[in-house]
């Protein structure tokens, strides 16, 4: 049942995806591949609307993903699966969290994903740079949107909005 | 129940006013729950990041449960947690309904053709700051190398190499420890 194959798999994106936010777009990226709920093109849209929408980021995602999946009610079953490994774990460890953060063994494990979590943000980005920059104009503009996101920090909505008017501008 | 719906209320105010979650509703946290309600302090807070940091799940929940907790007990970290999401809930599902509808629009097409450039270069700054933070020693780059390996050419699915870094990380990296302990 799709309800149930959601909620699993939305539950092991929320007890993997450490640190959040676009963590949860490589995993969202092995849905793409398994099921026939989105693809990857889809993927990099569900992106640009969750950070120009309110909310975290991976709640976002995860919504948008369920919803597409199964509606409304595969958007609660997603979020759902998502936060209940955080609500869990916070109440179940409260009183110890803090021993939690100090211990020694945490601290070499986290040092290790926190590496392996760049490759699979990188992975993912690669995935997307394949289906937006696809020839010599869509590469012009990803510099131009590359230099002005690093010298100009602006708020994501700023840029995605002005690239919504390029890409209609120029019938990209 | 008045301390219940409170708590639903702060956090649904700061799931509807906040854009990326994560350090992005800090500002919004410390304004409603240290100044106003004075539930917490700005230490305590900080502390609640660092943790949510280390446990699964999005940092944003995790410091909404934690806050909840803190609060009202079980019933008050589950409160806290829906009053976070409902926002996106709400919004997101209006959003993917219409654009289910309009998809089909080519100006639409040509918006998204654009938006894909952009988060395409939004990613790749996140990847630098990412970088500058996450890499730093000759360890964490080879679990970086590792993870690239297993990714891109083996295709191992992203649950795998957060598991393997996870062990990775515990032969690898004992650094902390001896340090933590000669300050004590």
């Amino acid at each position: 049942m799709i309800y149930w194959l959601l909620f699993f798999e939305f539950f092991k994106i929320g007890l993997f995806a450490i640190g959040g936010g676009l963590v949860t777009v490589p995993f969202l990226f092995d849905l793409a591949e398994h099921y026939p709920w989105f693809n990857a093109s889809d993927l990099a849209d569900m992106i640009a609307i969750s950070e120009s929408t309110p909310g975290p980021l991976g709640v976002n995602m995860a919504t948008f993903a369920g919803f597409k999946a199964a509606g409304v009610s595969g958007a609660v079953t997603a979020t759902f699966g998502l936060v209940l490994p955080s609500v869990l774990i916070i109440i179940a460890l409260s009183r110890l969290l803090k021993k939690f953060r100090d211990n020694p063994l945490v601290c070499s494990i986290l040092s290790g994903i926190r590496p392996a979590v760049i490759a699979l943000i990188l992975f993912a980005g690669v995935e997307i740079a394949k289906l937006a920059v696809v020839d010599w104009k869509t590469a012009g503009i990803f510099v131009c949107f590359w230099a002005a996101i690093y010298f100009y920090k602006k708020s994501p909505i700023f840029y995605i909005v002005i690239s919504a008017v390029i890409g209609m501008a120029l019938k990209l | 129940m008045k301390d219940l719906w409170a708590l639903f209320n702060v956090f649904f105010k700061i799931g509807l006013f906040t854009f990326g979650g994560g350090y992005a509703m800090l500002p919004l946290l410390q304004d409603e729950l240290v100044k106003r309600r004075k539930w917490t302090t700005d230490a305590e807070l900080l502390d609640y990041y660092s943790i949510g940091q280390c446990t699964p799940g999005i940092i944003a929940i995790n410091v909404a449960t934690f806050i909840g907790y803190k609060q009202k007990g079980k019933l008050g970290g589950c409160v806290s947690t829906f009053g976070m999401v409902a926002p996106s809930l709400i919004i997101i599902s209006l959003i993917a309904g219409l654009l289910g509808k309009y998809m089909e629009n080519p100006w639409l097409g040509h918006a998204f053709a654009g938006i894909r450039v952009a988060v395409t270069a939004l990613i790749a700054d996140t990847l630098i700051g990412l970088w500058k933070k996450g890499i730093e020693n000759k360890k964490g780059f080879a679990i970086f190398l590792a993870s690239v390996a297993l990714l891109f050419w083996f295709k191992l699915s992203a649950v795998w190499i957060v598991v393997l870094a996870a062990f990775g990380g515990l032969f690898l990296d004992r650094c902390r420890i001896d340090s933590k302990e000669s300050k004590k």
